[in-house]
């Protein structure tokens, strides 16, 4: 598959992924370490996945790299910014990178990126990097897409208050203290020690970088690499790879029911609920399928 | 359904992007998504950007008085890359002799200096719908 090929599957995929499956079914199965980038906005995920390519790109691997900015709930238009962190690999066939909008979604990505993120992998790239939009708390859905998931924080985060809060924070394989550079990065990176050595985790998952100069960045990688060659040795890839066409299929099931509730007018939620599902088990029984 | 996606573009030196942000902004308002790519691209960088996102439509923005070379430049790769099918809009400082010329070049519309946004998105919105039932029919 070439650049536009890929390009236009996903546009494909975005827009009538019951066609899309048609096609995706029939492409090889292909495995590769997909890395998720999480963080709030303006901590650097997208400049720091710039660093990240480059390192990668040095090592010889080839890189697709999806990042979501957010869908307006209003015009359901979007800004999407993310490129311009990665201008010096647009020329590189070896790098394939889409921005996509959430559309809705609320878990930080987008509801196709399941079937793009397999798209990718078929594709026969070494690497699949997943940027989210920037998050708030509880954004956690790439704990689902991602075998590897990094958390982007940068000086100015908040105090320890924001490191002991449920959701994000607890969903990191990798903690980034990025902008390393700025003053403020060595008091956050004792604050995340103290709070990875209470709650009992791997302290050794802390890195410093900085995006602008690529400090770390060489470390990063190796502990993303690592991290994945275990999953692959203990088995638990497997496992999480499981934990993903579940997560899949509940947000194919989201997307079915909505559409059936999309045609029901009731005012009691519950009975509007119970109607939808009558009437796709209708469906269903007639053996036109219930669609996705 | 279809979602159209649109890529605002400055190619070559000109550092001023104030009015390719405003011109997005007002895109996205209007329920497009925007990729947006920053300054001092390349015709090169630019035709790979609309490959990989798979755009509807390419908006060069152009202050630097360059818009005939850079333009030409521009949809030449198109061309060799067979993405010619995709809509070009020009925006910027375009001296109004220029405007024939550019439209020759192959560029669909040309939007100068105080151009209302609203008429930017009501001609973005006919080209798209127009290009969109050609290729359906």
């Amino acid at each position: 598959m070439n650049h536009k090929q890929i390009a236009k599957f996903i546009t494909l995929i975005e827009n009538e992924p019951e066609r899309a499956r048609q096609v995706l079914k029939d492409l090889p199965r292909k495995t590769c370490p997909v890395i998720g980038f999480t963080g709030s906005p303006g901590v650097g995920k997208s400049t720091l996945i710039d660093q990240v390519i480059a390192r990668l790109r040095s090592m010889n691997k080839t890189v697709a790299v999806v990042a979501v900015d957010p869908s307006s709930p209003f015009s359901q238009g979007a800004f999407l910014g993310d490129r311009v962190r990665m201008k010096k690999h647009f020329l590189d066939e070896g790098v394939f990178i889409r921005s996509m909008a959430s559309r809705g979604a609320l878990g930080g990505l987008n509801e196709s990126i399941y079937d793009v993120v397999e798209l990718l992998e078929a594709a026969g790239f070494d690497y699949v990097l997943v940027e989210t939009v920037g998050v708030g708390q509880a954004e956690v859905e790439v704990r689902y897409v991602a075998d590897v998931v990094v958390l982007v924080l940068s000086p100015g985060f908040g105090d320890e208050m924001q490191l002991l809060k449920a959701g994000v924070m607890e969903i990191a394989d990798i903690y980034v203290v990025n902008k390393s550079d700025l003053a403020g990065n060595d008091s956050l990176y004792d604050q995340l020690i103290g709070f990875l050595t209470f709650a009992g985790r791997d302290v050794s998952s802390v890195v410093k970088t900085s995006a602008l100069n690529g400090s770390g960045v060489e470390e990063l990688v190796d502990k993303m690499t690592t991290l994945w060659k275990t999953l692959v040795e203990t088995g638990r890839l497997k496992q999480l790879r499981r934990e993903r066409s579940r997560h899949h299929a509940e947000t194919l099931a989201r997307r079915t029911l909505q559409k059936y509730l999309s045609l029901v007018d009731s005012e009691d939620p519950y009975k509007a609920v119970e109607s939808a599902l009558r009437s796709m088990c209708e469906r269903l029984k007639n053996g036109q399928g219930g669609g996705t | 359904m279809k979602k159209y996606r649109i890529l605002i573009a400055k190619p070559g030196l000109d550092g001023h992007d104030r009015g390719a942000k405003v011109v997005a902004h007002a895109l996205r308002d209007a329920g497009f998504e925007v990729i947006y790519t920053g300054l001092r691209q390349t015709p090169e960088q630019i035709v790979k950007t609309a490959i990989q996102e798979d755009v509807d439509l390419i908006g060069l923005s152009i202050l630097s008085g360059a818009h005939l070379q850079l333009s030409k430049k521009v949809i030449e790769l198109m061309k060799k890359e067979g993405i010619a099918s995709i809509p070009v809009f020009v925006g910027g400082i375009i001296p109004p002799d220029d405007v024939p010329k550019l439209l020759e070049i192959g560029v669909a519309r040309v939007f100068g200096p105080g151009t209302p946004l609203s008429k930017i998105v009501q001609e973005v919105r006919e080209v798209l719908e127009g290009v969109a039932s050609t290729s359906e029919s």
